[in-house]
């Protein structure tokens, strides 16, 4: 019953025409309860996004075992507080509760007052409860009401055996696992079916080679059914079972959704150093554990690729990902930043094309130091370029100079920066070899000479 | 009974023959630099594209190869496509390269810090057709693994660059060792013609084509790359006569 029905004054029970008479213009459905039971698991499907566990409780409950994934969502609080606006959102009203065991949580979010019961809390969480909040059946429940136990405190005073006698061993059951001295096993939903395939072998494998040649039959194997799906591959798990029962497992992430299976097969291949067979592998399957959609497209020969920004880089990128490390292959962007050493921001190297670039005029050196290295710096006069610096043990006299460029400390992301000022000076020395320096604070304050970079600046 | 006259098996065995002892230098595309001393010295009037280049910095601060990135990136914005940079260090300045028309959204960086990683990066980007060109800083380079890249780069028509860089004077040996690059450049900064002055104009650059396969080395005083990487003639070498560059370049060198 949701808010605005209970406001009507309908209850739970109530008969269609007692409610018609309540409410006249109400709209009457039949119950479906196969549709309904659809739906919940359905919905179940969904709850996946806040744990893998998750098990639809017909007729209209769901337990979602948060116990390894709640920190994810900032705690428990903000977790039932995020599923319950999420579910208002989508105009369901729902009751939420997280308690240590099922039970106490079913009692909790329909009985209770929702939200946590902290570990260890549970028999004082249901004490004050209906009997009903136990998970009991109507006929159980009205018979316990003849005899005037009408909450779950009245129950735990009562001796076990006649109750057991009297109501049936249900009471004691669904009150233990309430407590969680009986523990309750949950079904947990499958998830949607992932595309897998596996090979067994008659006899043991181990050879490098035939490792590859079962790679690239797996992912002839896989890609056909990504095909018919009509998605790619974005994570691929490679699983080797030993003999000895041990799982020998090899993943490799994609930039981009991908189905060819030489492609697939290379990167796979790429990490099977880390595939210790020991005596000998006897099954393997391959699990493509994140696809994504990805439409028909053709596909360029090797020789006949244009010329042009619309060249397919992202076989590359994967290839060197996945030998170098995922965040060893970048494109590099611009930053509005006046300090040179934070205007470089790295993107992921199949980002669509920005087009922004760094302002033409400003000269920048070809090699940037990080740190700027210290230098000894002689200036004829304290606002002028240095006439002559030394910069590791070696004496430069410079030529030409131009400046100085301004930059300013950005106060709005470290306090440190302040008062932070930099006058950067182009220098040539005799030889013609360019150089970037700056003083890191204005001619009148004093401050020193750094070497921020070489090359034409 | 008259000979066949186009024997065509033999002409492609040729073919095959000057592939294969990557003596085809002369006969794959040229990229030309648009200086007219530069293009007509290089057979093919350019640099040769699908061929393995090796750029040596000479200047004082050669261990951070400014002027030779600088010089290769020039050549790489030429070429339409996107750039794959193997990188030795964390120092390369990306704005540097986008000032000389190798824009951001064109250049793939990969950080490779060993040579054992740079080399096979790089033949995996020179395998990669319609790239425009691969750059790799690499500290030493043996003949057959220069034999490789250059295998690779003449199957995919991609541009090979090679920047050599050093940190000690016993790394910087190996960039003298023998290689299979079709061309061999060292470029250094060149002082500036007048007197001093607070006005910087663009470097001058002494470009030296150590060695090229067919044809002769020789060196020239250019400007640096401008806003799209085109090297130019300053204009006071320009109409001089050959006798005087002559001289010039033997000042410098």
């Amino acid at each position: 019953m949701d808010d605005a029905a209970l406001s009507l004054g309908l209850t739970r029970g109530m008969t269609v025409t007692h409610a018609q008479s309540l409410v006249p213009d109400l709209t009457v459905l039949d119950a479906d309860p196969a549709k309904d039971a659809d739906a919940l698991v359905r919905l179940g499907h969904w709850c996946t996004i806040y744990s893998p566990l998750v098990t639809p409780d017909p007729p209209d409950g769901i337990f979602i075992d948060v116990a390894g994934s709640a920190h994810l969502f900032q705690g428990e609080g903000a977790l039932i507080e995020d599923l319950l606006h999420r579910l208002r959102r989508a105009d369901i009203s729902a009751k939420a509760a997280i308690a240590d065991t099922p039970g106490c949580a079913w009692g909790v979010s329909r009985y209770g007052s929702g939200g946590i019961v902290s570990p260890g809390r549970a028999s004082e969480a249901i004490a004050s409860l209906p009997v009903a909040a136990l998970r009991l059946a109507q006929s159980v429940v009205s018979s316990l009401h003849e005899v005037g136990i009408e909450r779950v405190a009245q129950l735990a005073s009562k001796p076990r055996a006649s109750l057991r006698l009297r109501f049936g061993a249900d009471v004691l059951l669904r009150f233990d696992q309430a407590l969680g001295s009986v523990t309750e096993a949950l079904t947990s939903l499958v998830p949607p079916e992932v595309p897998q395939r596996e090979l067994k072998f008659a006899e043991p494998i181990g050879d490098p080679e035939d490792l590859k040649r079962v790679i690239s039959k797996l992912c002839e194997l896989l890609c056909p059914e990504l095909e018919r799906r009509g998605v790619g591959a974005r994570r691929l798990d490679l699983v080797f079972m030993r003999v000895d029962n041990l799982a020998q497992a090899v993943r490799i992430g994609l930039s981009r959704p991908y189905r060819e299976p030489v492609h697939l097969s290379k990167l796979l291949a790429e990490r099977l150093v880390l595939v210790d067979p020991g005596f000998g592998i006897e099954s393997a399957a391959l699990t493509a554990s994140w696809i994504e959609a990805l439409t028909e497209r053709q596909t360029i020969g090797r020789h006949i690729a244009a010329e042009g920004s619309d060249v397919d880089v992202g076989q590359l990128v994967d290839t060197l990902a996945v030998r170098l490390g995922q965040d060893s292959v970048y494109r590099c962007a611009p930053v509005e930043s006046g300090l040179p050493e934070r205007a470089v921001k790295r993107v992921p190297a199949l980002d669509p094309a920005h087009g922004a670039a760094w302002p033409k005029h400003l000269p920048r050196p070809a090699r940037l130091f990080s740190p700027p290295e210290k230098i000894i710096a002689i200036a004829e006069l304290p606002d002028r370029p240095p006439r002559q610096f030394t910069w590791r043990h070696q004496r430069l006299r410079v030529i030409r100079a131009d400046g100085p460029e301004r930059i300013h400390g950005e106060w709005w992301i470290s306090d440190g920066e302040t008062n932070l000022t930099r006058d950067y000076y182009r220098v040539e020395t005799a030889d013609g070899a360019r150089y970037w320096l700056f003083r890191d604070a204005p001619a009148e304050r004093g401050g020193s000479w750094y070497l921020h970079g070489v090359g034409e600046a | 009974m008259a000979p066949a006259s186009p024997p065509t098996p033999i002409a492609e065995l040729r073919r095959w023959l000057e592939r294969v002892e990557g003596n085809g230098y002369a006969t794959s595309e040229a990229l030309p630099f648009a200086v007219t001393e530069i293009d007509q010295h290089l057979p093919g009037g350019g640099l040769a594209r699908g061929h393995l280049h090796e750029v040596i910095e000479g200047g004082p601060a050669g261990e951070h190869a400014a002027v030779a990135t600088l010089f290769a990136a020039g050549i790489a914005a030429r070429i339409p496509g996107p750039v794959l940079w193997c990188l030795r260090g964390r120092d390369l300045f990306a704005p540097a390269l986008a000032r000389i028309g190798l824009h951001p959204d064109r250049v793939i960086y990969c950080e490779t810090w060993k040579d054992r990683d740079v080399l096979p990066a790089m033949e995996e980007g020179l395998r990669c057709c319609g790239i425009a060109a691969v750059v790799g800083e690499v500290t030493r380079l043996s003949l057959t693994s220069s034999r490789r890249l250059q295998l690779c780069a003449g199957e995919t028509g991609v541009t090979a660059l090679l920047l050599r860089r050093w940190r000690t004077s016993d790394e910087k040996r190996f960039a003298g060792e023998p290689n299979a690059a079709a061309t061999r450049w060292r470029v250094s900064p060149s002082p500036p013609a007048q007197g001093p002055s607070d006005h910087i104009d663009r470097q001058r650059w002494l470009v030296e084509l150590l060695r090229v396969k067919g044809g002769e080395p020789h060196s020239w005083i250019v400007e640096a790359c401008d806003a799209e990487g085109n090297l130019r003639l300053p204009a006071t070498l320009a109409d001089r006569s050959a006798a005087t560059e002559e001289s010039y370049r033997a000042a410098a060198g």
